[in-house]
């Protein structure tokens, strides 16, 4: 399968803010904010379905989210995770100094990883914090 | 039989809607319904009233599992893991009030800690730029009733701030602007083609991390000086264009948020998103406004700077306030491991921080005080479930113009549960005794 790359920004979204208050221990939370959108061109690249979970990985770390077709495009070599921990475990810290880490603008690479499973938010970073 | 509260403030987004409506049962306990709020603004709501929602402080246990304890021995455990932390880190403060800053401000004061807010990963880079050149801006109100330009630099209100374009920026019908949207030409800025660019008269979709060049090309446009044929994915005379729209205003207004903020360049971006408004001023009246986050973190800045001088970054393990973002900013400290311990009220940076600082405070002692279940509390030691700010308590918060509003108590909270400031207090009284302060 081919590994495509990306520039990934994050931010926020309607369904990703309802689902914040809503809840985030519930699967609503992992369904608004653990994925990619993807411009169709570059889920054509990647060779894979609407709703493929797919493997995201930077120089910072790497997490498995569902990749959709984007509802704000096109944005080719885009591609968007709305805030949350599932785009926190790949994006740049680096402050450069001013305090704010790099949200926007993180190189990562995107390959089919479907037998494996998004992890839900609070789940997630228990996980990778080795507290579970 | 029901009754319904008017004029009820949103505690969701810093637009701080003022003109909500909510029924509530008879006895004043139970929320029943929210109109005029916007679908986050709701769920907030409703989300107070729901069954399954923790309501008694927890400390988590070695074996994984959590045990139910009082708020006095709550507060004893917070106060001493602040006594005893040589620079214990205080974040947050964004999704409460004003009172309850201020009572955190003394217990920082008094433990010498670095405190901080939500800014860290907002619009912390905005108040570099304000600090560096300063800033024109104005009201909402002033927007609602003169603004004819308005761009959106960065941000997108559709899914952000839903109810900003209804209620100021677009559709309003003001005093100068009787047609409401028909009076206004608005300009989106944006990488991708959101929902509030396909709304807008022009969007130029820049290319991500390009926005300092399309500024100061729209400066250059500004002076009609030459320009390449294409600056930051933009051609010379879509640039040329938008210039002579903004300049052809009676009043325009500049709203961002954290595509500046968050892209690199960072600080410089606003720079020059602020240097560009100025210039606008030679030809007409022109604005720039932040577009706040949180309900609350523009008070949580104003009741910094207020008391320590600094709106954000503050650093008083030294006794008294100093203030270096990159040096005593949050995630630079969690990721040096230069702080002891973790102190988070009303945020969530186990969610919205690079997971290499989430790391750190998952080593650390901490507490989170949150009425929700959130990743903070998940790798949080201690979990103080507190009464919903603007829902089950009143105080005063700030709109993302700096304009002061007092949120409203609509219901009560579960019985024998504590308000944010009513614990903190607690914690400042006991932190007192152990360190001997008058």
């Amino acid at each position: 399968m081919a590994a495509i790359n990306l520039n990934l920004i994050s931010g926020r979204s309607i369904q990703q803010g309802v689902a914040i208050e809503g809840g985030k221990e519930k699967p609503a939370y992992r369904t608004a904010a653990g994925i990619i959108e993807l411009d169709p061109t570059d889920l054509k690249r990647l060779g894979a379905w609407k709703n493929t979970n797919v493997k995201v990985t930077s120089p910072h770390g790497s997490v498995i989210v569902k990749a959709m077709e984007t509802s704000q495009g096109p944005h080719p070599g885009i591609g968007f995770i709305p805030m949350g921990p599932w785009a926190n475990s790949i994006v740049d810290p680096n402050t450069y100094s001013t305090g704010m880490p790099t949200f926007k603008g993180t190189p990562v690479t995107v390959e089919v990883s479907i037998n494996e499973p998004v992890l839900l938010g609070i789940e997630l970073v228990q996980k990778l914090c080795g507290v579970k | 039989m029901t009754k319904t509260v008017t004029d009820v403030i949103c505690p969701f987004c810093g637009t701080l809607c003022d003109d909500l409506e909510v029924v509530v049962s008879d006895d004043g306990k139970k929320l029943l319904e929210v109109y005029n709020a916007c679908v986050i603004g709701t769920e907030k709501f409703l989300h107070s009233q729901s069954k399954d929602r923790v309501t008694r402080p927890r400390l988590h246990q070695p074996d994984g599992t959590w045990k139910d304890i009082s708020y006095d021995e709550a507060a004893e455990y917070t106060a001493q893991m602040l006594a005893k932390a040589k620079k214990p880190l205080m974040y947050g403060w964004s999704s409460t009030n004003c009172e309850a800053q201020s009572v955190g401000n003394e217990i920082a004061e008094i433990s010498r800690a670095c405190c901080d807010n939500t800014a860290a990963v907002c619009h912390g880079t905005t108040l570099i730029a304000v600090q560096d050149i300063g800033i024109p801006s104005c009201t909402l109100g002033e927007v609602k009733n003169r603004a004819d330009r308005i761009i959106f630099w960065g941000c997108n209100p559709a899914h952000a701030h839903p109810r900003h374009m209804s209620r100021y920026s677009i559709f309003p019908r003001g005093f100068f602007t009787a047609k409401g949207q028909m009076s206004r030409k608005m300009v989106v800025v944006d990488p991708r083609v959101t929902d509030t660019a396909k709304m807008a008269d022009v969007h130029l979709q820049v290319e991500q991390g390009r926005d300092y060049e399309l500024l100061n090309a729209l400066r250059v446009a500004l002076n009609n000086e030459w320009l390449p044929d294409v600056v930051a994915g933009i051609t010379k005379e879509k640039i040329r264009e938008v210039a002579d729209i903004m300049k052809s205003g009676r009043f325009g207004i500049i709203f961002f948020g954290m595509g500046v903020t968050q892209s690199l360049s960072k600080n410089h971006n606003i720079d020059e998103a602020i240097a560009l408004t100025k210039h606008l001023n030679e030809f007409t009246k022109f604005s720039i406004m932040p577009m706040r986050g949180h309900y609350n973190v523009t008070g949580s800045g104003e009741v910094f700077a207020w008391q320590f001088g600094f709106p954000y970054s503050v650093d008083l393990s030294r006794g008294f306030a100093r203030y270096n973002p990159g040096d005593t900013s949050s995630i630079d400290l969690l990721v040096r491991g230069e702080v002891d311990a973790m102190f988070t009220i009303g945020s969530d940076p186990g969610a919205h921080f690079p997971i290499s600082a989430v790391k750190h405070i998952a080593k650390l002692p901490s507490v989170c005080i949150d009425p929700h279940l959130t990743p903070t509390s998940g790798v949080s030691k201690l979990h103080v479930p507190v009464a919903f700010n603007g829902v089950e308590t009143g105080g005063n918060c700030y709109r993302m113009d700096n304009v002061p509003i007092d949120c409203r108590k609509v219901v009560e909270p579960p019985e024998g549960m504590l308000t944010d400031e009513q614990f903190l207090i607690k914690v400042r009284d006991r932190v007192r005794q152990l360190k001997g302060a008058a």
